[in-house]
């Protein structure tokens, strides 16, 4: 049997969807150059129409047919030589639509196989997100902003051809800068995404992460049952009703907190997260009532705090809420938990106002779908400088 | 007014009698005597025959129910399958093109494990527009877990009804039943009908418990949430393994309601009519028993040795038991009244499955002809019978006979 090359691309439903088929194409496209044959294809159970939703793009390519149709015999790849994700927030962890439970980025990841993400992190930071492996692995990163348009729209920031440049780097056996160079050309006809791509080549580097290094989080695992062992009717036992909240200073007891899947969590759909400024705060409930995922717990004083374990981090209290900086959305990458904002607040009122104005002024940007008007026409032209200049 | 006399409850309970009404005043009374918490209607023509009577029962304080008309049959049916999931028991049905239109509503409806009572009225399926019988209406669940029973006489219609609450409603089941009746020949013709008494309907029929599955506060369950390639193939098999079980339960709730109200229809899966002695036999469902065995009758009088096998129930389908019948004779001639078109050698639904049920039998495997008739409910008459039987005598013969016939046919 020859060589078989598996590659996963790690995107966000709809945001992302066109730049992961690009980049799943022309993987294909560029190994064919080289005269090995390949498929491009998306995972059938995920919900790329959705916003912001983990999905999963494939590019398997193989020396020969023969070799290719092994390893098209299985659906999806068991494992893969590099693994894109597309967005850094998705280090941690990705909750597919069709449920598998939270599971590394880097779950499918071969000993010695290359994980690129597209960030302006350093690479501390992307470790800590990622779960830790049992074997090293290697991180490359292809520094910019998140690329994220919309379903229709396509934001040509040449991330697309960035990344197959950086992999022709780090898996030199899959196809070489010329070949990706000559699929650009065929495939986009501009000679300055065929120079990003050898920008990006030039520059890429990886560093090892070590066996045990990263988030030390068990990731989610579960048995399937029997057929004879599951319920009948396809009923399931419904989620619970919720129960008051209790002040972590006081212990008074007040409020209403909806008790919530235990399993299927939703926040891996998150790039940005609310930060709610309780002081401000005019409990007109708003946000509460306008959430789409129901995410906001009801304090024992009346006031909403955002649960991180139910926020997909759409932005919709931020559009709704009418006092100013009361509801924020900042940058996902600014946290390392889900904690209780409300809690904090409680415990430490001006501690938690340092920490909101650090986390509001912090400059992390990110590009988050509708959220601004003009937000394409400001980052494209900074994203091609970063292409050019590194 | 002056105020009637009448009996007190405990009498009443105990009244039998004989009533002249159709085929579907018959099933009306059945959901009488069941007690049938929720029922919904939209009419077309056979079916809305059983709704009137129903509305009747009703309107004159003989029957407590919720009686919902719905918009439309796919409302009908889903109204149905919810209220069933909340623990009442409930009829419905419908005919033909009705039927179609609540198929997304059908395949659901056994998936979830609703054990949904349905009254199919066999109708054409448009086009053209024509009401009269065709079994290719009901026939389309066949694939999907209803079960599908047909009944030749009011009788049976009524009996056929009681049982089928009895088997869908048993917890090892919970799976719905489609009563089929021909359309005009059973829904629209009366016939002196034994309705047996509330008391005994009682005692043979135990209240509709969803146990575990009741979809109400007190159990908070999410019913039919989405399930992806890993849970849809065990979901499959847990239906495959509660029709599999409908073959016991339909043998217990016969043998308990021959018990219980001293009628017996032997099998309960196929009625033999002449067969002991038998050198062919013809084989159909439905009320084409009555000219077919009229038919019998003259031809056995003329020395022909011909027998008839009425299958009842189409799913399940007692397949071992029907090979083993078949086995006996030496040429079987199925009767079609209905169509599959394309299908293996042409031939319809129910020859299609005898031929399916012989193949692995290890008996003897007599050749199997098919003939099309009564389509559109054109009468299937005695001369008709005599040609088919000519046709599987040639057959038996070892004559090489055309595996598909249409009979009755202008050519």
């Amino acid at each position: 049997m020859g060589r078989l090359f598996a590659i996963e691309i790690i995107y966000r439903g709809i945001y992302q969807k066109t730049l992961a088929r690009n980049i799943s194409r022309a993987i294909v496209l560029a190994a064919h150059k080289e005269g090995k044959p390949g498929i491009s294809f998306g995972r059938y159970g995920d919900s790329p129409e959705r916003n912001g939703i983990p999905a999963k793009s494939f590019a398997i390519v193989a020396s020969d047919n023969v070799t290719l149709e092994e390893g098209m015999a299985k659906y999806e790849p068991k494992e893969v030589d590099i693994t894109i994700s597309v967005d850094d927030t998705l280090c941690k962890g990705v909750e597919s639509w069709a449920w598998y439970g939270l599971q590394p980025v880097n779950k499918l990841l071969k000993p010695g196989g290359t994980l690129i993400v597209t960030s302006r992190e350093n690479a501390e930071a992307l470790i800590a997100m990622s779960h830790a492996k049992t074997d090293p692995y290697q991180l490359a990163i292809i520094k910019g902003t998140p690329s994220f348009s919309g379903l229709w729209v396509y934001k040509d920031d040449h991330t697309d051809v960035r990344i197959l440049g950086a992999i022709a780097k780090v898996l030199p056996d899959l196809f070489s800068l010329k070949s990706v160079q000559a699929a650009i050309m065929d495939e986009w006809k501009d000679s300055l995404k065929s120079t990003s791509a050898a920008r990006a080549y030039e520059r890429t580097t990886s560093i090892t992460v070590k066996p045990g290094q990263g988030n030390p989080e068990v990731p989610y695992k579960f048995d399937f049952p029997k057929w004879h062992e599951m319920g009948e009717g396809i009923a399931i036992p419904s989620i619970t009703h919720g129960k008051p909240m209790e002040d972590p200073t006081t212990h008074v007891q007040g409020g209403y907190k909806p008790d919530r899947n235990p399993t299927f969590k939703k926040y891996t759909t998150r790039t940005m997260r609310p930060v709610v400024n309780f002081d401000t705060c005019i409990k007109c409930t708003l946000c509460w009532l306008q959430c789409p995922d129901s995410c906001f717990d009801v304090t024992p004083e009346g006031l909403y705090d955002a649960n991180m374990q139910a926020c997909c981090g759409c932005g919709v209290c931020e559009a709704v809420c009418p006092v100013e900086k009361c509801v924020t959305m900042v940058n996902e990458t600014e946290f390392k938990d889900n904690a209780s904002q409300w809690e904090a607040w409680r415990k430490d009122k001006e501690g938690y106002k340092t920490w909101l104005e650090l986390k509001i002024k912090s400059p992390a940007p990110r590009s988050h779908g509708f959220r601004y008007l003009g937000q394409y026409e400001e980052q494209v032209p900074e994203m091609l400088e970063i292409a050019k200049e590194g | 007014m002056a105020p009637v006399a009448t009996a007190p409850v405990e009498e009443q309970r105990k009244i039998e009698e004989t009533a002249l009404i159709t085929g579907s005043e018959a099933i009306a009374v059945a959901c009488k005597l069941a007690d049938v918490d929720v029922i919904t209607a939209y009419p077309i023509r056979p079916y809305d025959t059983v709704m009137q009577y129903i509305c009747k029962l009703v309107a004159n304080g003989d029957m407590d129910c919720e009686y919902i008309v719905a918009e439309g049959e796919h409302s009908q049916f889903e109204i149905v399958k919810h209220a069933s999931a909340c623990g009442a028991r409930v009829f419905c049905g419908s005919s033909g093109v009705g039927w179609m239109y609540a198929m997304e509503a059908l395949t659901v409806t056994p998936a979830l494990r609703i054990p949904m009572i349905a009254m199919v009225g066999n109708r054409a399926l448009d086009d053209p527009g024509a009401f009269g019988v065709e079994h290719n209406d009901a026939l389309t669940v066949r694939d999907l877990g209803w079960q599908l029973v047909w009944v030749d006489s009011a009788q049976e219609a009524l009996d056929t009804a009681l049982i089928a609450y009895r088997v869908a409603e048993d917890r090892r089941i919970f799976l719905p039943c489609a009563l089929s009746c021909d359309g005009a020949f059973l829904t629209h013709s009366q016939s002196l009908v034994n309705i047996p008494s509330q008391e005994k309907v009682n005692q043979f029929l135990p209240r509709y418990n969803r146990a575990d599955l009741l979809l109400h506060p007190d159990n908070p369950i999410t019913v039919a949430p989405q399930g992806n390639e890993d849970w849809v193939m065990e979901i499959r098999r847990q239906n495959y393994a509660a029709m599999e079980r409908t073959y016991g339960v339909i043998k217990e709730a016969y043998a308990d309601f021959e018990r219980i109200f001293g009628r017996s229809y032997g099998n309960p899966f196929f009625e033999e009519y002449m067969t002991e002695d038998a050198d062919i036999v013809l084989m159909g469902m439905g009320t084409l028993s009555t000219p077919v065995k009229v038919a019998i009758r003259k031809m056995r009088a003329e020395g022909k040795k011909v027998g008839f096998v009425r299958l009842r129930w189409f799913r399940p389908f007692a397949a071992e038991d029907l090979a083993k019948c078949l086995g006996r004779f030496s040429a079987v001639g199925v009767i079609d009244r209905d169509y599959s078109f394309g299908s293996p050698y042409l031939g319809g639904v129910l020859a299609g499955e005898v031929r399916n049920a012989l193949y692995p039998s290890p008996g003897k495997k007599p050749p199997v002809l098919d003939f099309i008739a009564g389509l559109g409910g054109r009468e299937v008459t005695v001369p008709d019978v005599e040609k088919i039987t000519a046709s599987v005598y040639q057959a038996a013969a070892g004559k090489p006979q055309p595996l598909t016939q249409w009979i009755g046919l202008r050519e």
